[in-house]
Protein backbone atom coordinates (compact mmCIF):
# COMPACT_ATOMS: atom_id res chain seq x y z
CA UNK A 1 0.00 0.00 0.00
CA UNK A 2 1.46 3.38 -0.81
CA UNK A 3 1.84 6.63 1.63
CA UNK A 4 -0.75 8.39 -0.49
CA UNK A 5 -3.46 5.23 0.11
CA UNK A 6 -2.82 5.68 3.44
CA UNK A 7 -3.59 9.42 4.08
CA UNK A 8 -6.58 8.91 1.74
CA UNK A 9 -7.82 5.85 4.17
CA UNK A 10 -7.27 8.35 6.96
CA UNK A 11 -9.33 10.82 5.50
CA UNK A 12 -11.92 8.71 5.07
CA UNK A 13 -12.23 7.48 8.35
CA UNK A 14 -12.01 10.89 9.31
CA UNK A 15 -15.33 11.82 7.15
CA UNK A 16 -16.89 9.13 8.65
CA UNK A 17 -16.48 9.81 12.10
CA UNK A 18 -16.66 13.64 11.51
CA UNK A 19 -18.79 14.13 8.83
CA UNK A 20 -18.99 17.84 7.25
CA UNK A 21 -22.20 19.43 6.73
CA UNK A 22 -24.24 16.87 8.95
CA UNK A 23 -27.74 17.75 9.40
CA UNK A 24 -30.24 18.32 7.50
CA UNK A 25 -31.13 22.24 6.85
CA UNK A 26 -34.25 24.07 7.74
CA UNK A 27 -35.48 25.44 5.63
CA UNK A 28 -34.67 23.89 2.18
CA UNK A 29 -35.33 24.88 -1.34
CA UNK A 30 -34.49 21.18 -2.26
CA UNK A 31 -34.11 17.18 -0.81
CA UNK A 32 -34.00 14.12 -1.92
CA UNK A 33 -33.64 11.02 -0.12
CA UNK A 34 -32.24 7.41 -1.78
CA UNK A 35 -31.48 4.10 -0.33
CA UNK A 36 -29.16 1.39 -1.58
CA UNK A 37 -31.16 -1.86 -0.07
CA UNK A 38 -28.60 -4.43 -0.50
CA UNK A 39 -26.17 -3.14 1.66
CA UNK A 40 -28.94 -1.12 3.49
CA UNK A 41 -26.84 2.76 2.73
CA UNK A 42 -29.51 5.51 3.33
CA UNK A 43 -29.00 9.22 2.51
CA UNK A 44 -30.70 12.56 2.56
CA UNK A 45 -29.85 15.52 1.04
CA UNK A 46 -31.11 19.30 1.41
CA UNK A 47 -30.28 22.20 -0.53
CA UNK A 48 -30.24 26.21 0.10
CA UNK A 49 -29.95 27.95 -2.84
CA UNK A 50 -28.65 31.45 -2.79
CA UNK A 51 -28.37 33.73 -5.91
CA UNK A 52 -29.97 32.18 -8.93
CA UNK A 53 -29.22 28.10 -8.30
CA UNK A 54 -25.80 28.96 -6.84
CA UNK A 55 -25.55 26.42 -4.18
CA UNK A 56 -25.41 28.38 -1.08
CA UNK A 57 -26.12 25.23 1.76
CA UNK A 58 -26.60 21.89 1.65
CA UNK A 59 -26.61 19.26 4.56
CA UNK A 60 -27.31 15.42 4.85
CA UNK A 61 -27.74 12.94 7.08
CA UNK A 62 -27.94 9.06 6.77
CA UNK A 63 -26.15 5.94 7.56
CA UNK A 64 -25.07 2.83 6.47
CA UNK A 65 -21.29 2.23 5.19
CA UNK A 66 -18.39 4.60 5.66
CA UNK A 67 -17.92 5.22 2.20
CA UNK A 68 -21.23 5.81 1.58
CA UNK A 69 -21.42 8.47 4.38
CA UNK A 70 -17.39 9.15 3.92
CA UNK A 71 -18.33 10.36 -0.15
CA UNK A 72 -21.10 12.07 0.90
CA UNK A 73 -19.40 14.20 3.48
CA UNK A 74 -16.62 15.43 1.10
CA UNK A 75 -19.49 15.57 -1.66
CA UNK A 76 -21.03 18.55 0.52
CA UNK A 77 -17.75 20.47 0.75
CA UNK A 78 -17.02 19.98 -2.94
CA UNK A 79 -20.22 21.34 -4.25
CA UNK A 80 -20.85 24.21 -2.43
CA UNK A 81 -20.89 27.47 -3.95
CA UNK A 82 -21.31 25.88 -7.37
CA UNK A 83 -24.17 26.04 -9.65
CA UNK A 84 -26.96 23.51 -10.12
CA UNK A 85 -26.03 22.73 -13.45
CA UNK A 86 -22.38 22.99 -12.85
CA UNK A 87 -23.08 19.94 -9.94
CA UNK A 88 -25.21 18.21 -12.52
CA UNK A 89 -23.06 17.68 -15.02
CA UNK A 90 -19.85 17.38 -12.34
CA UNK A 91 -18.31 13.57 -13.69
CA UNK A 92 -18.34 11.26 -11.20
CA UNK A 93 -15.00 10.85 -11.62
CA UNK A 94 -13.86 14.20 -9.72
CA UNK A 95 -15.24 12.72 -6.32
CA UNK A 96 -13.74 9.43 -6.86
CA UNK A 97 -10.60 11.28 -7.21
CA UNK A 98 -11.46 12.99 -3.76
CA UNK A 99 -11.66 9.44 -2.47
CA UNK A 100 -8.90 8.41 -3.43
CA UNK A 101 -8.82 4.92 -3.11
CA UNK A 102 -9.29 2.24 -5.50
CA UNK A 103 -12.61 0.73 -4.98
CA UNK A 104 -14.77 -1.96 -6.11
CA UNK A 105 -17.58 -2.19 -8.40
CA UNK A 106 -19.80 -2.95 -5.63
CA UNK A 107 -18.31 -0.26 -3.52
CA UNK A 108 -18.79 2.21 -6.16
CA UNK A 109 -22.54 2.15 -5.34
CA UNK A 110 -21.88 2.85 -2.06
CA UNK A 111 -19.50 5.53 -3.03
CA UNK A 112 -21.86 7.30 -5.68
CA UNK A 113 -25.25 7.03 -3.64
CA UNK A 114 -24.84 10.66 -2.16
CA UNK A 115 -24.12 12.30 -5.84
CA UNK A 116 -26.97 10.39 -7.23
CA UNK A 117 -29.54 11.61 -4.16
CA UNK A 118 -27.88 15.60 -4.80
CA UNK A 119 -28.36 15.15 -8.50
CA UNK A 120 -32.34 13.86 -8.18
CA UNK A 121 -33.01 16.77 -5.86
CA UNK A 122 -31.24 19.19 -7.78
CA UNK A 123 -33.22 17.58 -10.97
CA UNK A 124 -36.80 18.04 -8.89
CA UNK A 125 -36.15 21.67 -8.35
CA UNK A 126 -34.27 23.18 -11.06
CA UNK A 127 -34.70 20.39 -13.67
CA UNK A 128 -31.17 20.15 -14.00
CA UNK A 129 -30.70 15.93 -15.63
CA UNK A 130 -30.97 13.12 -13.78
CA UNK A 131 -27.47 11.30 -12.60
CA UNK A 132 -26.17 9.21 -14.92
CA UNK A 133 -23.70 7.44 -12.87
CA UNK A 134 -26.09 4.59 -11.75
CA UNK A 135 -26.52 3.82 -15.49
CA UNK A 136 -28.66 0.38 -16.08
CA UNK A 137 -27.97 -0.03 -12.12
CA UNK A 138 -30.31 2.52 -11.04
CA UNK A 139 -33.05 -0.14 -10.49
CA UNK A 140 -31.25 -1.09 -7.05
CA UNK A 141 -31.10 2.01 -6.05
CA UNK A 142 -34.38 3.13 -4.37
CA UNK A 143 -35.85 7.33 -3.95
CA UNK A 144 -37.95 8.60 -2.33
CA UNK B 1 -5.00 -40.14 -9.09
CA UNK B 2 -2.41 -37.61 -9.61
CA UNK B 3 0.50 -37.30 -7.10
CA UNK B 4 -0.71 -37.28 -3.38
CA UNK B 5 -0.02 -39.72 -0.89
CA UNK B 6 -2.74 -40.91 0.50
CA UNK B 7 -3.86 -39.47 3.83
CA UNK B 8 -6.01 -42.19 6.07
CA UNK B 9 -5.48 -40.56 9.07
CA UNK B 10 -8.38 -38.73 10.29
CA UNK B 11 -6.56 -35.51 10.93
CA UNK B 12 -5.56 -34.03 7.71
CA UNK B 13 -2.44 -31.47 7.37
CA UNK B 14 -3.39 -28.36 6.33
CA UNK B 15 -0.47 -26.61 5.95
CA UNK B 16 0.91 -29.26 3.62
CA UNK B 17 -1.96 -29.64 1.55
CA UNK B 18 -1.78 -25.45 1.25
CA UNK B 19 1.27 -26.38 -1.03
CA UNK B 20 -1.14 -28.32 -3.56
CA UNK B 21 -2.77 -24.72 -4.09
CA UNK B 22 -0.64 -22.18 -5.97
CA UNK B 23 -2.88 -19.43 -5.78
CA UNK B 24 -1.66 -19.24 -1.61
CA UNK B 25 1.39 -18.12 -3.09
CA UNK B 26 -0.13 -15.02 -4.25
CA UNK B 27 0.96 -11.99 -1.98
CA UNK B 28 -1.23 -9.03 -2.03
CA UNK B 29 0.30 -6.12 -0.31
CA UNK B 30 3.61 -8.27 -0.10
CA UNK B 31 1.40 -10.54 2.61
CA UNK B 32 -0.11 -14.36 1.77
CA UNK B 33 -4.01 -14.08 1.55
CA UNK B 34 -5.66 -15.23 4.42
CA UNK B 35 -8.63 -16.85 2.29
CA UNK B 36 -11.60 -16.61 4.71
CA UNK B 37 -14.55 -16.93 1.28
CA UNK B 38 -14.44 -20.95 0.80
CA UNK B 39 -17.96 -20.79 1.19
CA UNK B 40 -18.50 -18.36 -2.06
CA UNK B 41 -16.10 -20.21 -3.99
CA UNK B 42 -12.86 -22.85 -3.06
CA UNK B 43 -9.10 -22.29 -4.70
CA UNK B 44 -7.54 -24.84 -6.93
CA UNK B 45 -6.03 -27.42 -6.11
CA UNK B 46 -2.85 -28.19 -8.71
CA UNK B 47 -4.23 -31.84 -9.59
CA UNK B 48 -7.01 -30.40 -10.85
CA UNK B 49 -5.59 -27.77 -12.68
CA UNK B 50 -2.76 -29.93 -14.08
CA UNK B 51 -5.64 -32.65 -14.86
CA UNK B 52 -7.92 -30.20 -16.71
CA UNK B 53 -5.07 -29.01 -19.01
CA UNK B 54 -3.82 -32.75 -20.05
CA UNK B 55 -7.29 -33.10 -20.98
CA UNK B 56 -7.29 -30.24 -23.35
CA UNK B 57 -3.62 -31.05 -24.50
CA UNK B 58 -3.96 -34.81 -24.92
CA UNK B 59 -7.51 -36.06 -25.40
CA UNK B 60 -9.73 -33.80 -26.11
CA UNK B 61 -12.51 -33.54 -28.91
CA UNK B 62 -16.38 -32.68 -28.33
CA UNK B 63 -18.09 -35.76 -27.04
CA UNK B 64 -20.24 -38.46 -28.22
CA UNK B 65 -21.06 -40.05 -31.23
CA UNK B 66 -17.30 -39.47 -32.64
CA UNK B 67 -15.72 -41.92 -34.53
CA UNK B 68 -12.31 -40.99 -34.25
CA UNK B 69 -10.12 -41.95 -31.14
CA UNK B 70 -10.14 -38.57 -29.89
CA UNK B 71 -13.22 -38.27 -29.86
CA UNK B 72 -13.33 -41.08 -27.57
CA UNK B 73 -10.49 -40.14 -25.06
CA UNK B 74 -12.77 -37.16 -24.71
CA UNK B 75 -16.16 -39.05 -24.12
CA UNK B 76 -14.01 -41.58 -21.84
CA UNK B 77 -12.90 -38.51 -19.45
CA UNK B 78 -16.43 -36.80 -19.64
CA UNK B 79 -18.43 -40.18 -18.86
CA UNK B 80 -15.69 -41.14 -16.15
CA UNK B 81 -16.23 -37.85 -14.76
CA UNK B 82 -19.64 -38.76 -14.21
CA UNK B 83 -19.06 -42.27 -12.61
CA UNK B 84 -16.82 -40.42 -10.03
CA UNK B 85 -19.84 -38.10 -8.96
CA UNK B 86 -22.23 -40.51 -9.10
CA UNK B 87 -20.09 -42.73 -6.66
CA UNK B 88 -18.74 -39.60 -4.64
CA UNK B 89 -22.98 -39.48 -3.74
CA UNK B 90 -23.37 -42.90 -3.65
CA UNK B 91 -25.81 -42.71 -6.54
CA UNK B 92 -27.65 -45.86 -7.43
CA UNK B 93 -26.50 -45.43 -11.19
CA UNK B 94 -24.11 -42.74 -13.23
CA UNK B 95 -27.40 -42.39 -15.29
CA UNK B 96 -29.06 -40.51 -12.30
CA UNK B 97 -26.24 -37.67 -12.63
CA UNK B 98 -27.05 -35.45 -14.86
CA UNK B 99 -24.64 -32.52 -15.51
CA UNK B 100 -25.65 -28.65 -15.19
CA UNK B 101 -23.83 -25.58 -15.41
CA UNK B 102 -23.99 -25.29 -11.68
CA UNK B 103 -26.57 -26.49 -8.52
CA UNK B 104 -28.54 -23.66 -9.32
CA UNK B 105 -29.66 -24.75 -12.83
CA UNK B 106 -29.94 -28.38 -11.30
CA UNK B 107 -32.23 -26.84 -9.07
CA UNK B 108 -33.92 -24.80 -11.95
CA UNK B 109 -34.00 -27.95 -14.16
CA UNK B 110 -36.28 -29.62 -11.18
CA UNK B 111 -38.29 -26.90 -10.72
CA UNK B 112 -39.09 -25.97 -14.54
CA UNK B 113 -39.27 -29.97 -15.48
CA UNK B 114 -41.19 -31.14 -12.77
CA UNK B 115 -42.79 -28.57 -11.35
CA UNK B 116 -44.42 -26.98 -14.11
CA UNK B 117 -46.26 -30.41 -14.88
CA UNK B 118 -46.96 -31.50 -11.22
CA UNK B 119 -47.98 -28.46 -9.73
CA UNK B 120 -51.34 -26.43 -9.95
CA UNK B 121 -53.52 -24.30 -7.31
CA UNK B 122 -54.16 -26.13 -3.64
CA UNK B 123 -50.46 -27.47 -3.95
CA UNK B 124 -47.91 -26.31 -1.22
CA UNK B 125 -43.98 -25.44 -1.74
CA UNK B 126 -42.36 -26.06 1.11
CA UNK B 127 -39.18 -24.00 1.41
CA UNK B 128 -37.04 -22.62 4.38
CA UNK B 129 -36.73 -19.52 6.04
CA UNK B 130 -32.58 -20.11 5.34
CA UNK B 131 -32.76 -21.23 1.80
CA UNK B 132 -30.05 -19.52 -0.59
CA UNK B 133 -31.86 -17.77 -3.54
CA UNK B 134 -30.97 -20.84 -5.23
CA UNK B 135 -33.39 -23.01 -3.88
CA UNK B 136 -36.16 -20.39 -3.13
CA UNK B 137 -36.06 -18.27 -6.08
CA UNK B 138 -36.91 -21.01 -8.59
CA UNK B 139 -39.73 -22.58 -6.18
CA UNK B 140 -41.28 -18.76 -5.73
CA UNK B 141 -41.17 -18.20 -9.21
CA UNK B 142 -42.72 -21.61 -10.63
CA UNK B 143 -45.40 -21.83 -7.71
CA UNK B 144 -46.23 -18.54 -9.12
CA UNK B 145 -46.82 -19.55 -12.39
CA UNK B 146 -48.91 -22.55 -11.84
CA UNK B 147 -50.92 -21.12 -8.96
CA UNK B 148 -49.49 -23.53 -6.05
CA UNK B 149 -48.72 -22.09 -2.71
CA UNK B 150 -45.49 -20.77 -1.26
CA UNK B 151 -44.73 -21.26 2.53
CA UNK B 152 -41.61 -21.36 4.56
CA UNK B 153 -40.48 -23.39 7.60
CA UNK B 154 -39.28 -20.64 9.91
CA UNK B 155 -35.86 -20.88 12.21
CA UNK B 156 -35.07 -20.18 15.86
CA UNK B 157 -32.75 -17.46 17.32
CA UNK B 158 -29.91 -20.54 16.63
CA UNK B 159 -30.98 -20.44 12.64
CA UNK B 160 -32.49 -24.25 13.61
CA UNK B 161 -35.32 -25.10 11.75
CA UNK B 162 -38.78 -25.35 13.45
CA UNK B 163 -40.05 -28.61 12.43
CA UNK B 164 -42.80 -28.22 14.92
CA UNK B 165 -44.63 -25.61 12.04
CA UNK B 166 -44.83 -28.70 9.87
CA UNK B 167 -48.66 -30.00 10.97
CA UNK B 168 -49.35 -26.37 10.41
CA UNK B 169 -48.26 -26.22 6.70
CA UNK B 170 -49.40 -29.03 5.75
CA UNK B 171 -53.10 -28.60 6.97
CA UNK B 172 -52.85 -25.82 4.14
CA UNK B 173 -52.46 -27.59 1.08
CA UNK B 174 -51.50 -30.64 -0.74
CA UNK B 175 -47.42 -30.20 0.44
CA UNK B 176 -46.05 -31.39 -3.42
CA UNK B 177 -42.11 -29.88 -3.18
CA UNK B 178 -40.03 -29.55 -0.15
CA UNK B 179 -36.84 -28.06 -0.77
CA UNK B 180 -33.84 -27.04 1.16
CA UNK B 181 -30.10 -26.69 1.76
CA UNK B 182 -28.32 -29.65 3.77
CA UNK B 183 -25.76 -27.43 4.75
CA UNK B 184 -26.66 -23.23 5.23
CA UNK B 185 -24.50 -21.15 3.29
CA UNK B 186 -24.67 -18.49 5.63
CA UNK B 187 -25.02 -19.79 8.95
CA UNK B 188 -23.56 -22.96 8.26
CA UNK B 189 -26.42 -24.62 10.23
CA UNK B 190 -26.57 -28.65 9.37
CA UNK B 191 -30.37 -29.24 8.49
CA UNK B 192 -32.14 -32.25 9.46
CA UNK B 193 -32.95 -33.07 5.75
CA UNK B 194 -33.62 -36.68 6.29
CA UNK B 195 -36.67 -35.83 8.95
CA UNK B 196 -37.13 -33.61 6.24
CA UNK B 197 -37.27 -35.93 3.30
CA UNK B 198 -39.77 -37.99 6.07
CA UNK B 199 -42.09 -35.88 6.24
CA UNK B 200 -42.44 -35.13 2.53
CA UNK B 201 -42.91 -38.54 1.10
CA UNK B 202 -45.30 -39.05 4.16
CA UNK B 203 -47.01 -35.71 2.61
CA UNK B 204 -47.13 -37.72 -1.27
CA UNK B 205 -44.34 -34.76 -1.79
CA UNK B 206 -41.12 -34.84 -3.38
CA UNK B 207 -37.76 -33.92 -1.44
CA UNK B 208 -35.29 -31.13 -2.89
CA UNK B 209 -32.42 -30.81 -1.17
CA UNK B 210 -29.46 -28.57 -2.21
CA UNK B 211 -26.03 -29.97 -1.23
CA UNK B 212 -24.07 -26.99 -3.05
CA UNK B 213 -22.45 -26.01 0.20
CA UNK B 214 -22.95 -29.09 2.39
CA UNK B 215 -20.91 -32.16 -0.54
CA UNK B 216 -17.87 -30.12 0.18
CA UNK B 217 -17.56 -30.48 3.55
CA UNK B 218 -19.20 -33.83 4.70
CA UNK B 219 -20.59 -37.10 2.99
CA UNK B 220 -23.47 -36.58 1.03
CA UNK B 221 -25.68 -39.41 0.78
CA UNK B 222 -28.46 -39.35 -1.74
CA UNK B 223 -29.70 -42.64 -0.69
CA UNK B 224 -29.38 -42.28 2.87
CA UNK B 225 -30.93 -38.61 2.90
CA UNK B 226 -33.85 -40.42 1.55
CA UNK B 227 -34.37 -37.39 -1.35
CA UNK B 228 -35.66 -37.15 -4.08
CA UNK B 229 -33.59 -34.78 -6.16
CA UNK B 230 -29.58 -33.66 -4.73
CA UNK B 231 -27.79 -30.72 -6.51
CA UNK B 232 -24.26 -30.11 -6.08
CA UNK B 233 -21.78 -27.66 -7.58
CA UNK B 234 -18.07 -28.63 -8.74
CA UNK B 235 -16.59 -25.06 -7.67
CA UNK B 236 -17.11 -25.52 -4.06
CA UNK B 237 -15.07 -28.68 -3.67
CA UNK B 238 -12.12 -27.62 -4.88
CA UNK B 239 -13.12 -27.72 -8.63
CA UNK B 240 -13.81 -25.29 -11.86
CA UNK B 241 -16.58 -23.33 -12.26
CA UNK B 242 -19.15 -23.68 -14.81
CA UNK B 243 -20.19 -26.90 -13.83
CA UNK B 244 -23.10 -28.63 -11.49
CA UNK B 245 -24.61 -31.90 -11.07
CA UNK B 246 -28.16 -33.23 -10.38
CA UNK B 247 -28.60 -36.64 -8.84
CA UNK B 248 -32.46 -37.38 -9.37
CA UNK B 249 -34.09 -40.67 -8.73
CA UNK B 250 -34.34 -42.48 -11.89
CA UNK B 251 -38.75 -43.06 -12.17
CA UNK B 252 -39.00 -39.58 -11.76
CA UNK B 253 -36.26 -38.03 -14.18
CA UNK B 254 -37.43 -40.96 -16.72
CA UNK B 255 -41.39 -39.76 -15.92
CA UNK B 256 -39.98 -36.33 -16.38
CA UNK B 257 -40.16 -33.54 -19.87
CA UNK B 258 -37.02 -32.52 -20.73
CA UNK B 259 -35.60 -28.94 -19.71
CA UNK B 260 -33.34 -27.85 -22.25
CA UNK B 261 -33.55 -28.87 -26.22
CA UNK B 262 -31.26 -29.34 -29.08
CA UNK B 263 -28.35 -31.36 -29.61
CA UNK B 264 -27.46 -34.46 -27.83
CA UNK B 265 -30.94 -34.89 -25.97
CA UNK B 266 -32.50 -36.60 -28.92
CA UNK B 267 -33.23 -40.23 -29.79
CA UNK B 268 -34.35 -39.36 -33.20
CA UNK B 269 -35.45 -35.99 -34.83
CA UNK B 270 -38.03 -35.92 -37.77
CA UNK B 271 -40.55 -32.72 -39.11
CA UNK B 272 -43.47 -34.13 -37.54
CA UNK B 273 -42.00 -35.26 -34.31
CA UNK B 274 -39.09 -36.17 -32.19
CA UNK B 275 -37.40 -38.57 -29.58
CA UNK B 276 -35.60 -38.07 -26.43
CA UNK B 277 -32.46 -39.66 -25.34
CA UNK B 278 -32.22 -42.16 -22.40
CA UNK B 279 -30.59 -40.60 -18.94
CA UNK B 280 -28.91 -38.39 -18.55
CA UNK B 281 -28.73 -37.48 -21.84
CA UNK B 282 -32.14 -36.55 -22.26
CA UNK B 283 -31.13 -33.53 -19.71
CA UNK B 284 -28.05 -32.38 -21.47
CA UNK B 285 -29.18 -30.84 -24.44
CA UNK B 286 -25.56 -29.09 -26.82
CA UNK B 287 -21.86 -29.52 -26.18
CA UNK B 288 -21.19 -29.57 -22.02
CA UNK B 289 -18.23 -28.28 -20.16
CA UNK B 290 -16.65 -31.51 -20.99
CA UNK B 291 -13.24 -30.35 -19.79
CA UNK B 292 -14.37 -28.57 -16.54
CA UNK B 293 -16.50 -32.34 -16.36
CA UNK B 294 -13.18 -33.51 -16.08
CA UNK B 295 -11.80 -31.26 -13.67
CA UNK B 296 -14.88 -31.76 -10.84
CA UNK B 297 -14.36 -35.57 -11.05
CA UNK B 298 -10.38 -34.96 -10.64
CA UNK B 299 -12.00 -32.43 -7.53
CA UNK B 300 -14.13 -34.96 -6.35
CA UNK B 301 -10.98 -37.74 -6.11
CA UNK B 302 -8.84 -35.11 -4.78
CA UNK B 303 -11.01 -34.33 -1.54
CA UNK B 304 -12.16 -37.77 -1.26
CA UNK B 305 -8.15 -38.56 -1.03
CA UNK B 306 -8.15 -36.06 1.73
CA UNK B 307 -11.21 -37.38 2.90
CA UNK B 308 -14.41 -36.14 3.64
CA UNK B 309 -14.45 -37.33 7.74
CA UNK B 310 -11.14 -35.15 8.05
CA UNK B 311 -12.46 -32.28 6.20
CA UNK B 312 -15.18 -31.97 8.75
CA UNK B 313 -13.22 -32.62 12.07
CA UNK B 314 -10.63 -30.08 10.33
CA UNK B 315 -13.35 -27.41 9.79
CA UNK B 316 -15.32 -28.09 12.62
CA UNK B 317 -11.52 -27.61 15.11
CA UNK B 318 -11.84 -24.13 12.96
CA UNK B 319 -15.14 -23.07 13.82
CA UNK B 320 -14.55 -23.66 17.31
CA UNK B 321 -11.45 -21.36 17.10
CA UNK B 322 -13.09 -18.97 15.44
CA UNK B 323 -16.33 -19.15 17.56
CA UNK B 324 -14.62 -18.70 21.24
CA UNK B 325 -12.31 -16.16 20.04
CA UNK B 326 -15.12 -13.83 18.67
CA UNK B 327 -17.32 -15.04 21.84
CA UNK B 328 -14.31 -12.97 23.65
CA UNK B 329 -15.16 -9.70 21.93
CA UNK B 330 -18.68 -8.93 23.27
CA UNK B 331 -18.98 -5.99 20.44
CA UNK B 332 -19.02 -9.22 17.87
CA UNK B 333 -22.38 -11.04 17.76
CA UNK B 334 -22.27 -14.49 16.17
CA UNK B 335 -25.09 -16.03 14.28
CA UNK B 336 -26.58 -19.33 14.08
CA UNK B 337 -25.88 -22.26 15.84
CA UNK B 338 -23.23 -24.14 18.15
CA UNK B 339 -20.00 -25.33 16.56
CA UNK B 340 -21.13 -28.70 16.58
CA UNK B 341 -24.27 -28.42 14.80
CA UNK B 342 -22.30 -26.12 12.12
CA UNK B 343 -20.04 -26.77 8.94
CA UNK B 344 -17.18 -24.20 8.14
CA UNK B 345 -18.70 -21.23 8.39
CA UNK B 346 -19.68 -18.10 10.76
CA UNK B 347 -21.31 -15.14 9.95
CA UNK B 348 -21.32 -12.45 12.73
CA UNK B 349 -22.22 -8.74 12.89
CA UNK B 350 -19.44 -5.82 14.56
CA UNK B 351 -21.54 -3.72 16.66
CA UNK B 352 -21.99 -0.67 14.99
CA UNK B 353 -19.71 -0.93 11.68
CA UNK B 354 -21.17 -2.18 8.17
CA UNK B 355 -20.27 -5.36 7.32
CA UNK B 356 -18.69 -3.67 4.33
CA UNK B 357 -16.50 -1.58 5.98
CA UNK B 358 -15.41 -4.66 8.30
CA UNK B 359 -14.71 -6.53 5.35
CA UNK B 360 -12.65 -3.62 3.23
CA UNK B 361 -10.39 -3.28 6.74
CA UNK B 362 -9.49 -6.92 6.63
CA UNK B 363 -8.73 -6.52 3.58
CA UNK B 364 -6.27 -3.70 4.28
CA UNK B 365 -4.88 -6.48 6.50
CA UNK B 366 -5.02 -9.29 3.45
CA UNK B 367 -7.76 -11.01 5.23
CA UNK B 368 -10.69 -12.15 2.50
CA UNK B 369 -13.87 -12.46 4.12
CA UNK B 370 -17.23 -12.08 2.35
CA UNK B 371 -19.79 -9.27 3.82
CA UNK B 372 -23.58 -9.07 2.71
CA UNK B 373 -26.66 -11.08 2.42
CA UNK B 374 -24.95 -14.20 1.10
CA UNK B 375 -27.89 -14.52 -1.49
CA UNK B 376 -29.90 -15.24 1.58
CA UNK B 377 -32.62 -11.75 1.80
CA UNK B 378 -35.11 -13.72 3.37
CA UNK B 379 -32.69 -15.00 6.23
CA UNK B 380 -31.36 -11.07 6.37
CA UNK B 381 -34.36 -10.25 7.33
CA UNK B 382 -35.19 -12.92 9.68
CA UNK B 383 -31.68 -11.73 11.64
CA UNK B 384 -32.85 -8.45 11.12
CA UNK B 385 -30.02 -7.30 9.64
CA UNK B 386 -29.07 -6.27 6.14
CA UNK B 387 -26.10 -8.05 5.65
CA UNK B 388 -23.53 -9.75 7.85
CA UNK B 389 -20.01 -10.51 7.74
CA UNK B 390 -18.83 -13.92 7.07
CA UNK B 391 -15.75 -16.16 7.18
CA UNK B 392 -15.85 -19.76 5.79
CA UNK B 393 -13.02 -22.20 5.73
CA UNK B 394 -12.04 -25.23 3.90
CA UNK B 395 -9.34 -27.94 3.86
CA UNK B 396 -6.66 -25.62 3.18
CA UNK B 397 -7.35 -23.19 6.10
CA UNK B 398 -5.00 -22.92 8.77
CA UNK B 399 -5.11 -21.76 12.92
CA UNK B 400 -3.05 -19.29 11.78
CA UNK B 401 -5.77 -17.31 9.53
CA UNK B 402 -8.31 -17.30 12.58
CA UNK B 403 -5.49 -15.41 14.47
CA UNK B 404 -5.19 -12.75 11.91
CA UNK B 405 -9.10 -12.83 11.52
CA UNK B 406 -9.61 -12.03 14.91
CA UNK B 407 -6.62 -9.35 15.31
CA UNK B 408 -8.15 -7.76 11.86
CA UNK B 409 -11.09 -7.24 13.82
CA UNK B 410 -9.81 -5.71 16.71
CA UNK B 411 -8.04 -3.14 14.23
CA UNK B 412 -11.37 -2.89 12.97
CA UNK B 413 -13.15 -2.03 16.02
CA UNK B 414 -9.71 0.41 17.02
CA UNK B 415 -10.37 2.41 13.09
CA UNK B 416 -14.37 2.76 13.07
CA UNK B 417 -15.27 1.81 16.86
Amino acid sequence: MSEFEQLYREVILDHYKAPRNHGLLEPHDAIAEGQNPLCGDEVTVSVRFGEGDVIEDVGFEGRGCAISQAATSMLTDLVKGRTASEVATMPKDELLDEIGIPLTPVRLKCALLGLGVLKVALHRTKGTPLPEEWGTSSGEITLS
Amino acid sequence: MAGMASTVTSVLDAHRLRQDFPVFEELVDGKPVAFLDSAASTQKPRQVLDRMRAFYEHEYANVHRGVYRLAERATEGYEGARRTVASFLNAPSEKEIVFTRSATEAINLVAYAWGLDNLGPGDLVVITELEHHSNFVPWQYIAHRTGAGFRHIPIDDQGELQLDALDGIAREGNVKVVANNLVSNTLGTINPVEKLAEWAHAQGAIMVVDAAQAAPHRVVDVQALGADFVAVSSHKLCGPSGIGALWGRRELLEAMSPFNLGGEMIRSVGLERTTFNELPYKFEAGTPAIAEAVGFGSAVEYVSEVGLDAIERHEHALVEQTMSALDELPWIRVFGPPPERRAGIVSFDVEGIHPHDVAQILDWEGIAVRAGHHCTQPLMARLGVAATTRASFYLYSIPEEVERLVAGLHKVKASLG
